[in-house]
């Protein structure tokens, strides 16, 4: 099946003349020393990764790493030095202008940090945007906008300003608008980074719900690690422009490629994202174990009542297969090793 | 000329519900209706205004109790004349000095300054600037109009300085300040000019004290705005130390506003030199005469020449005061043997032999000649304009009865700037019928009206084309720097030589010296919109219509409405000066009221009903932008 979202080799350089930079000696020098040579900025240097049908897909990266970036070359709000980009297997730097706008109204909404609401328009006018320019009548966009308003849990505010609103309110009509057009993909550009902690958790649920209601495929932005983990299926994690490391939660968490990623996941709580599957031994022959085995996608932090209380080691199973056995000695340092080592 | 820049735009309403926002249509609407129905019902014949109506006879008799009471009534006795002696004295001064100088002795001292302020570039733009003067065989009508604007800066500085420094640091002081000076900054040049005369006869001090009333409220605002700008985080840290309050004024609020300050006197300058041209009605000296007489006889290359040196003189002024306001460090140690030079050459006899250049008789053949084969297309112009917007307008206005003109201002004011600026406005338009002008206000508001839309047409569409091009902007932004520091009797030669004498010409004239700002403020107003906002636009897929008639310009609204209240009142001042190049109207009553005696209260109650027209168009436009601008 072809992949929703391909990407290929794409580069981005901010500069003057930046088409010299890829494909040349140029490209292999660092981030700094590049802007020091040229003057040029690689904000994403050589990216390849493709996302599937329904997958939600987590871009992470500090500040400055080029994520933002590589969300806006998706559609071209941004446009690429080189690479490919694939949607629905078309070619997007292809595209004519008008192509291009019809893959942007049709096909792939975004959600902003900021919002970017038309401040003069009522919530319900607001929603309705997308569907506006694509010259849906004034009838059927209100409905449909009013639908939608009512999924993210707007109802009742539909003739309010935006500025009347709260900002995680504002966030839910900067997503209702994304979600009026029905796009296949949705890009989400740190959509929540400028909300506070207990709002930003409320929206995260609200994105896990919305995701499982009408399943599109969603490529999240954030600098925020915790969200990732929630919310990722997979997790891109880019540093100064380049990926470092593209796998589940469990992979980056369980296995990170380098010690950037490391440091990186070090104060995760590892039992909650780490299934038995990384602590399982080998069972030694002849060893007896409990009656009822584990599953091998059990995360560690369920199994742990299970293996403590148990008087013989729990049998580990992939399908029908035993893979391995866990008892209390391989939990311990699981539950454990996350905590930093800080000298009293 | 930039002298609505300041205007505070503060006091945001609070956002409107669409909800409400319809019920303002359906009301409106019956507005509307029931304003037509009241027209067809009891519209007039426009009978002419009487030309003796009881506002001209109680202000000739004014005129005539002040002529008689000059030399006797102690306010005059111990006040006015002392003051007019007093400014005559102080005009005489600085223009001793500038003439003693003499050409050579001017343009050393000139060029030394320059330097020291700017650099050898703004030194050389200065002598050449200066030798401009003589080379156009203008030199002492330059120095005249030098003087009187030196004079009229030091005195607005002299007063607006403390003023600004008291409006930023008293609360009562800068409430009491702000609406005169609201007032005083929508009213048109021409309309002070006569009280001027009243009180300080014509001459060289009543231009002054003219000036100085055009020009001070921008050196009171700018100061103000400069010492209330101070970061509080600065004065925090100074009072922490332990300054007193002079300390806190003189070594953290002065330096930290210097720039502003600067800029302060830079603007103080532009308004002067644009006032002190204008004066020239009133018998002051200087280049303003040359043009003045050139335009009554609609000789447009003799108006050339003077023109050109007041371009010069702003652009010198400009430059040299702009160059001070930028803030780095100066090397005293090359002013001083720079100013000695320059002393030393002032001091030689050098004889002012200079060749001569006219541009007269180019500039007269190229009317000629525009006059020649353009006739057609200028004249179209002009005729459909006419024909299409001036005459039916001026028609609907003039036989619109007064108490009804006034009822539809109150009841619009009402509908879209509030109930204040609603009275406001309704008073000024009463008073125009109770100074027995109306017929003419209503000729000069048709005028401004048409002007005004175009002026907004044209500068929407510039200022729509600039924020969207980068590269355009880039070329129109000098163009339009340049045509703000322009005096504004000089975009009347561009008018008259297209146009000829007519009503039409005082609506080119405006149309060309109010389009600069407009275009600035829709531009501002337009690239100020959020980038977010115009980013998620674009990813919706807008196209680049969609985005400006959808996003971009609604959401500019408040600048649009700042341009067209900004442009109105330019375009006011600018269509009364046309009352010299053939406007007819206000403009017109104002103009012979200087030169004939018995037209003297027509002219003064033209000036005051000028001044309520002002009044009336800044309170309505400034009420709406207030009320429904910033959403």
């Amino acid at each position: 099946m072809t992949p929703t979202i391909a990407v290929r080799q794409l580069w981005k350089v901010f500069g003057p003349r930046p088409e010299r930079v890829v494909g040349t000696p140029l490209a292999d020098l660092s981030r700094a020393e590049l802007r020091a040579r040229t003057g040029c900025l690689a904000a994403v240097r050589d990216v390849s990764f493709e996302v599937a049908r329904n997958e939600v897909f987590v871009v992470m990266g500090l500040s400055g790493s080029g994520k933002s970036t590589l969300v806006r070359c998706l559609t071209r709000l941004i446009e690429p030095t080189s690479g490919e980009i694939e949607i629905d297997g078309e070619a997007v730097r292809e595209m004519s202008a008008k192509r291009l706008r019809e893959l942007r109204r049709h096909r792939v909404a975004m959600v902003f940090q900021h919002f970017g609401l038309l401040p003069h328009r009522s919530v319900l006018d607001n929603a309705g945007y997308g569907l506006e320019i694509q010259g849906v009548g004034r009838a059927e966009r209100r409905r449909r906008a009013a639908e939608v308003l009512e999924l993210v849990g707007l109802t009742g505010h539909e003739q309010q300003l935006p500025e009347e609103l709260s900002g995680g309110m504002q966030q839910r009509v900067g997503l209702a608008r994304a979600l009026a057009t029905d796009p296949a993909v949705l890009l989400f550009d740190e959509p929540f980074s400028a909300l506070d902690p207990l709002i930003r958790r409320d929206m995260q649920a609200e994105v896990r719900r919305l995701h499982a209601e009408v399943g599109k495929t969603l490529v999240f932005i954030t600098h925020d690690l915790a969200e990732a983990l929630t919310l990722g299926d997979r997790i891109a994690v880019l540093r100064d422009g380049e990926l470092v490391q593209v796998g589940t939660p469990e992979e980056l968490v369980g296995a990170p490629a380098d010690g950037y990623v490391a440091d990186f996941v070090r104060d995760v709580p590892r039992a909650d994202v780490l299934t038995v599957r990384w602590i399982m031994r080998p069972a030694v022959d002849g060893e007896e174990c409990e009656d009822t085995p584990l599953p091998s996608g059990t995360v560690i932090r369920d199994a742990v009542a299970r293996v403590l209380r148990a008087e013989r080691p729990i049998a580990v199973v992939d399908g029908g297969e035993r893979v391995g056995v866990v008892d209390a000695e391989q939990l311990l340092p699981a539950l454990l090793g996350h905590r930093r080592q800080v000298p009293a | 000329m930039t002298a609505v820049l300041t205007r505070p735009t503060s006091d945001v309403a609070e956002p409107e519900s669409p909800r409400r926002r319809a019920t303002g249509r359906t009301v409106s609407g019956i507005l509307i209706v029931a304003t037509v129905v009241a027209y067809l019902v009891f519209h007039t014949t426009a009978a002419a205004d009487a030309p003796d109506a009881a506002a001209f006879r109680f202000l000739g008799d004014v005129r005539d109790w002040v002529d008689a009471n000059r030399d006797t009534h102690p306010v005059f006795l111990y006040g006015v004349n002392y003051l007019r002696l007093g400014v005559r004295l102080l005009v005489d001064v600085v223009r001793a000095a500038l003439a003693g100088l003499g050409l050579a002795g001017l343009v050393a001292i000139a060029g030394a300054i320059a330097f020291v302020l700017g650099g050898w570039r703004t030194a050389l733009l200065a002598v050449a600037g200066l030798l401009g003067f003589g080379l156009l065989g203008l030199w002492p009508e330059s120095v005249d109009t030098l003087a009187l604007t030196l004079t009229a800066v030091l005195l607005s500085v002299l007063i607006g300085v403390p003023l600004g420094i008291l409006a930023a640091r008293v609360r009562w002081v800068g409430a009491a300040l702000r609406p005169l000076l609201d007032v005083m900054q929508i009213l048109p040049t021409f309309a002070y000019l006569a009280p001027m005369t009243l009180l300080f006869l014509i001459g060289s001090p009543a231009a002054v004290v003219a000036t100085l009333i055009y020009a001070v409220p921008v050196t009171i605002r700018i100061t103000e705005l400069g010492i209330a700008g101070v970061a509080p985080s600065a004065v925090e840290a100074a009072t922490a130390l332990g300054s007193t309050r002079r300390q806190l004024l003189t070594k953290v609020r002065l330096p930290m506003a210097r720039p502003t300050l600067v800029l302060a006197v830079n603007q103080t300058i532009m308004m002067a030199l644009s006032m002190v041209v204008v004066t020239a009605l009133i018998d002051a000296p200087g280049l303003g005469v040359n043009i003045l007489r050139a335009l009554e006889r609609v000789n447009v290359g003799a108006a050339f020449d003077a023109g050109l040196a007041i371009v010069i003189m702003a652009i010198v002024l400009d430059r040299v005061t702009t160059a001070a306001a930028r803030r780095r460090r100066r090397d005293w140690r090359i002013a001083v043997p720079v100013l000695a030079a320059a002393a030393v050459i002032a001091v030689l006899p050098i004889p002012d032999g200079l060749p001569r250049i006219s541009f007269a008789k180019p500039v007269n053949d190229l009317t000629s000649w525009v006059e020649l084969h353009w006739y057609d297309s200028t004249e179209g112009l002009k005729n459909t304009i006419s024909t299409v917007l001036l005459n039916p307008l001026e028609n609907l206005l003039v036989t619109t009865p007064w108490w009804l003109f006034t009822l539809a201002v109150l009841g619009f004011g009402l509908l879209v700037a509030g109930w204040r600026a609603a009275l406001i406005a309704g008073a000024a338009a009463a008073g125009l019928s109770a100074l027995g002008l109306y017929q003419h206000s209503m000729q000069t508001l048709a005028t401004v009206l048409v002007a005004t839309a175009l002026t907004m047409l044209l500068g929407i569409a510039a200022g729509v084309l600039s924020a969207r091009h980068d590269r355009l902007a880039a070329i129109t932004r000098p163009v339009l720097d340049a045509a703000q520091t322009m005096p504004s009797f000089v975009y009347l030669l561009p008018a008259v030589a297209l146009f000829g004498a007519s009503r039409f010409t005082a609506i080119v004239a405006a149309v060309i010296y109010a389009v600069p700002p407009v275009v600035r403020l829709v531009e501002r107003g337009i690239r100020d919109v959020p980038a977010t906002v115009v980013e998620a636009a674009l990813s919706a897929g807008s196209t680049p219509r969609q985005l400006l008639w959808k996003v971009q310009l609604p959401m500019a609204r408040g600048g649009l409405l700042l341009a067209a209240n900004q442009g109105i009142v330019m375009v006011l001042a600018m269509v009364v000066v046309g009352g010299l190049v053939g406007a007819g109207a206000l403009g017109y009553d104002v103009v012979a009221g200087f030169s004939q005696r018995e037209d003297f209260g027509r002219g003064l109650a033209a000036g005051l009903a000028i001044v309520l027209l002002g009044v009336l168009l800044d309170r309505l436009t400034q009420g709406f932008h207030r009320a429904k601008g910033p959403s």
